[in-house]
């Protein structure tokens, strides 16, 4: 989270939209966004049954373009962004020299020498800045789409089929992206999401969000907000930043290791390779807790470590999250203690993904 | 959900609590703007029956999805009986937050402090 609450909140091109819907609106990371419309629980389960729509226009965008494009985001990026094909996808993590992580960031190759990257919201001025500090040395221009780009993300089982019938041609496969017009608008549609349902994310001119969210809302899709962003992607176990990462971690300790390619030399590498081979103190880990309760963000657990995420999972009805314990504890099935504001509530290590979906 | 309502039989804490003040007695709840700003309660652990409460100090959590939030005791006193049935369905407190999703009775040990809390009317204006 970003420390804007002493300047105006910016406010996406949709802000009209969940207004009139009667979402409740709360600052994040700088912007107005709709944290619900109806529910977090009903939001929720309609991504995981059927479909949602999400705006996510707070993120950010950075285009990277020029002869040496790949070259220098192999530089900076975690993973062998040498693997990406034209019309593809990828994770990756944005590190600092001594293996911080910066950013997690998906990157999509639009052509050969042309990357789209998208950012978090609360690190995308820094890592804008961050990369621009090592262009110098690459022929390679940086630009900031951030004030270009709408990005809604609509999610779920029924996700595809519904944008299919919006669309002029087919949808990308998961992990690609390419151009399309949905409801009669150009965009960049990206198999991509952050739920662990199929579903697409979507590129767009803010002028035109509006129209294509009408469109996607009459054609079934609900409306939701971050809340229940936030409560699918953690019983899936994807790392949310600020929370279950930042500078002080590094990629191995976070378990993001998969995405980090150390033998591409990347910014960091030399650290994260370091960690890889001797290990690390602590190592963040899934949990889920045993009886009632619900642990939160920043609960200490018994013998060290602490929450970084943690939630009520309305799919598996019971308190989970995310957290660093020490690298002896944090085997699965391992039972820890959580301190729950004086109460002390068990929980154990459970395997990532807490929930598995049925697709993609 | 319900619809806002704030019925005119009972007393009102600026803290999103409400009492039905009775005989000594008072039932304790939170209100519906309580209950909406929350969202749906995904989690309540009654205190201890025979436990104290002191007016306007938390005696109690209620959690959402999303956030916890402590619960403002109205009165003071000691509680006698708490509202069991909510550890398994605690989402009652979203859809009758004055009936089935009342929290703890409480035994008075200051009645006078009676006079302090809002009526119905004076708590709605404060929601302005």
């Amino acid at each position: 989270m970003s420390s804007a609450s002493d300047t105006a909140l910016r406010r996406t091109s949709l802000y009209e939209r969940h207004a009139a819907a009667g979402a409740r609106l709360v600052p994040f990371s700088g912007w107005e966004m709709p944290v619900q419309y109806t529910g977090i629980r009903d939001e929720h389960l309609a991504v995981r049954r059927d479909v949602g729509v999400f705006d996510v226009s707070h993120m950010g965008e950075v285009q990277t373009c020029g002869p040496q494009a790949t070259a220098f985001l192999q530089h900076v990026l975690s993973n062998d962004v040498r693997r990406i094909p034209e019309g593809g996808a990828q994770y990756s993590v944005l590190c600092r020299e001594d293996g911080g992580i910066l950013d997690d960031l998906f990157t999509y190759r639009l052509a050969d020498c042309d990357y789209l990257t998208v950012t978090n919201a609360a690190n995308h001025e820094k890592d804008l800045a961050w990369m621009q500090e090592r262009a110098a040395e690459f022929d390679v221009d940086l630009i900031d789409r951030a004030p270009e780009l709408a990005m809604l993300a609509v999610q779920g089982p029924r996700a595809r089929d519904l944008v299919r019938g919006l669309a002029d041609g087919r949808l990308p496969p998961r992990m690609h992206c390419c151009q399309r017009d949905v409801a009669g608008v150009p965009m960049l549609v990206c198999g991509t999401g952050y739920t662990g349902e199929d579903g697409v994310e979507l590129l767009l001119e803010p002028e035109h969000a509006p129209a294509v969210w009408d469109a996607l809302a009459n054609a079934g899709a609900t409306p939701c907000g971050l809340g229940a962003r936030d409560t699918l992607r953690l019983e899936v176990c994807f790392h949310l930043y600020g929370n279950d990462m930042d500078e002080r971690r590094n990629p191995i300790e976070a378990g993001l290791g998969w995405c980090c390619k150390d033998e591409t030399g990347f910014v960091g590498s030399a650290t994260v390779a370091a960690a890889r081979a001797g290990g690390t103190p602590e190592k963040l880990v899934a949990f889920a807790l045993q009886g009632s309760g619900i642990a939160r963000q920043g609960n200490p657990i018994h013998g060290g470590g602490a929450v970084t995420s943690g939630t009520f999972s309305p799919c598996l009805e019971r308190g989970i999250g995310m957290a660093y314990v020490p690298a002896d504890r944090a085997a699965l099935d391992t039972r820890i203690e959580i301190d729950v504001r004086g109460t002390v509530r068990p929980a154990v290590i459970a395997r990532k993904p807490l929930y598995q979906t049925k697709g993609p | 959900m319900s619809d806002a309502s704030y019925p005119d039989d009972l007393l009102y804490h600026p803290e999103h609590d409400w009492a039905r003040v009775q005989d000594g007695a008072a039932t304790f709840g939170i209100t519906w703007f309580a209950q909406d700003a929350l969202g749906e309660v995904v989690f309540f652990e009654p205190p201890d029956v025979g436990s104290t409460v002191t007016k306007d100090e938390p005696y109690t959590e209620v959690e959402s999805v999303k956030a916890v939030s402590d619960v403002i005791a109205p009165l003071s006193g000691e509680i006698v009986e708490v509202n069991n049935g909510l550890a398994e369905n605690p989402e009652t407190i979203n859809d009758e937050p004055y009936g089935k999703g009342w929290l703890v009775k409480v035994k008075l040990s200051d009645p006078d402090e009676v006079s302090s809390l809002l009526d119905a009317a004076a708590y709605r204006a404060s929601l302005i």
